[in-house]
């Protein structure tokens, strides 16, 4: 019942960013995330800008939920563009307050590279609000695929993601209980010195251990009880297929990519 | 200690897509000393309400009165830490929450938290150990190496060794055997009589509401569905079914009899077994007359 859990925070939904099949959209972001640093005019900045808002906007995600997610990074893009502003020297001085010189370059430099931060998070943030963590991990299990030929443990691998995402939700409300259940003993986890705070923890991270290996040791029993035996030849509930939506994205893609070449100064 | 709720409503997560009312306007009071039972259809609220009982969440609307301390929405309560000496709560599952070396660390934890001397609380310890059958002989033991049910009996100790003035249970006889259970029952029953606590007990059920509660409130859809003594709520067998509740079996039974036979026997806390004595007697009686 965490309200601030971004991470795997899916919103459902219908949209055209929502039925994407979900490798398209790990490969675009992939890719998408190599061009941005090919950007280095105003007119490629804003077709890479007009390319992640317009993704953002057809997801039809409410506002504050993208917002949400870029939270804990707005501090990172703002002390990027100061510290562009502050340490560059190069080109025409804009303004002078008192001695500190904000050079022209510096403006320049730190607006684009905070525009490239939001732009990368923006897409990346959308790719976890549209897909399901089963999506993602399924999608990440075949793209990787081409490794188990490599004796890679693939399958392994993408289990275990999904295993864990799936048990987030459940030790997040398992902590909540175990929180309040100590807080009602007179555990105060919000005040106090460092020190007091850390021994406050105790309480609650013995019980969520205890808990936690339990469940494993749960789960993997009645895995083993269901006739679990690894990935090989094992089917899928949910196959995943590529559509007419992610033939439209790719070739979206490519006219990003010849748009973003032709405007590179 | 008298508990109010005040048009109380809680919302989960306020504006977001997940938002959801999980108490709504509710009123109702509790008066000190009483034994309260909270039943309702799972996702009533009854959860909800248990936790604005000793400040773990504060109402989004309305005002909840719990002795001298206040809860107000939006407005800092900074007596919490009073406030939950005084309302012990046994969450579900209450032997998640243990966590010491020693069982008697682990009793002792609460008491200690709200500042309580050591000799007290080493009395206090025996005290809760002996009001929940404790053998001795367990409190240098591991919490962990002991079974299902007396991991409860030590979580319960620890609620009540820090001498709550109200205690809150949560379903605590969940997952116990029957014997477990109704020994478990017994016990806060006596609590309940012995030291005076007010006791408010969220259950599934109807026979451990009807033969220990004197007050029982129905929640439904974060609301106040019916409320009133544990006789006059369980004649209304249609107004129960409607939100997924049963009548108690002894009550069933009664009624079915004076239906079918026309006898009106008055339930006094008899059991099943009881009953069955008593009316064939009835019929033993009935024959020597005739």
């Amino acid at each position: 019942m965490s309200n601030s859990m971004i991470i795997g925070q899916y919103v459902p939904g219908e949209s055209f960013v929502h039925r994407l099949d979900p490798r398209s959209k790990i490969a675009i972001i992939f890719f998408f995330v190599l061009i941005v640093f090919f950007a280095n005019s105003v007119m490629s900045y804003g077709l890479l800008a007009l390319f992640a808002i317009g993704a953002a906007a057809s997801s039809k995600v409410p506002l504050p939920y993208i917002m949400k997610g870029l939270k804990p990074v707005w501090f990172l893009i703002i002390f990027t563009f100061l510290l562009h502003l502050i340490v560059t020297k190069e080109g025409d001085v804009l303004y002078n307050l008192w001695g500190w010189k904000i050079y022209e370059e510096g403006l320049v430099q730190g607006a684009a590279i905070s525009l490239r931060f939001f732009l990368l998070i923006l897409v990346t943030s959308l790719l976890t609000l549209t897909t399901t963590p089963i999506e993602i991990t399924d999608a990440i299990e075949e793209l990787l695929g081409p490794l188990k030929k490599i004796r890679f443990p693939v399958h392994e691998l993408a289990l275990m993601m999904s295993i864990s995402l799936r048990f987030i939700p459940t030790l997040m409300q398992e902590t909540e209980k175990i929180s309040k259940a100590q807080a009602s003993r007179g555990v105060d986890f919000r005040t106090g010195s460092f020190k007091d705070r850390i021994k406050a923890v105790i309480p609650l991270l013995v019980p969520l251990f205890v808990s936690a290996f339990k469940r494993a040791e749960e789960l993997a029993m009645a895995m083993e009880a269901r006739g679990y035996r690894g990935g090989e030849g094992r089917t899928k509930l949910r196959e995943l297929s590529i559509s007419k939506l992610d033939y439209y994205l790719y070739a979206l893609f490519i006219l990003l990519i010849i748009g973003l070449f032709l405007t590179r100064s | 200690m008298d508990i109010r709720f005040d048009k109380v409503s809680y919302v989960y997560q306020p504006n977001s897509p997940f938002e959801h009312r999980a108490l709504n306007n509710l009123s109702f009071s509790i008066e000190s000393g009483s034994f309260v039972a909270i039943i309702g259809h799972t996702g009533s609220g009854k959860s909800t309400l248990l936790q604005h009982l000793n400040g773990l969440v504060q109402p989004t609307d309305g005002e909840v009165t719990i002795g001298p301390y206040q809860l107000k929405a939006g407005v800092k309560n900074k007596q919490l830490r009073e406030l939950r000496e005084k309302v012990g709560v046994v969450f579900q599952y209450p032997e998640h929450q243990l966590f010491e070396e020693t069982v008697a660390k682990d009793i002792a934890f609460g008491p200690e938290n709200f500042g309580v001397d050591q000799e007290e609380v080493q009395a206090r310890v025996k005290d809760a150990a002996k009001a929940t059958q404790l053998d001795n002989s367990l409190l240098d033991r591991s919490p962990f190496d002991l079974s299902g049910g007396q991991m409860r009996r030590v979580a319960i100790s620890g609620v009540l060794a820090m001498n709550p003035e109200v205690l809150v249970l949560d379903e605590p006889t969940a997952g116990l055997d029957p014997s477990g259970q109704r020994e478990i029952m017994e016990m806060f029953n006596r609590l309940h009589e012995e030291k005076q606590l007010t006791t408010i007990l969220v259950t599934h059920s109807m026979e451990d509401a009807l033969s220990y509660a004197d007050h029982i409130l129905i929640l439904n859809h974060g609301e106040v569905y019916r409320e009133g003594p544990p006789l006059d709520i369980f004649k209304q067998k249609e107004a129960l079914e409607d939100v997924q509740l049963d009548v108690p079996e002894v009550i069933e039974f009664l009624s079915k009899v004076k239906e079918q036979h026309g006898v009106e026997i008055p339930y006094e806390g008899q059991t099943i077994a009881e009953l069955a004595k008593e009316l064939a007697e009835m019929v033993r009686g009935g024959r020597d007359h005739e």
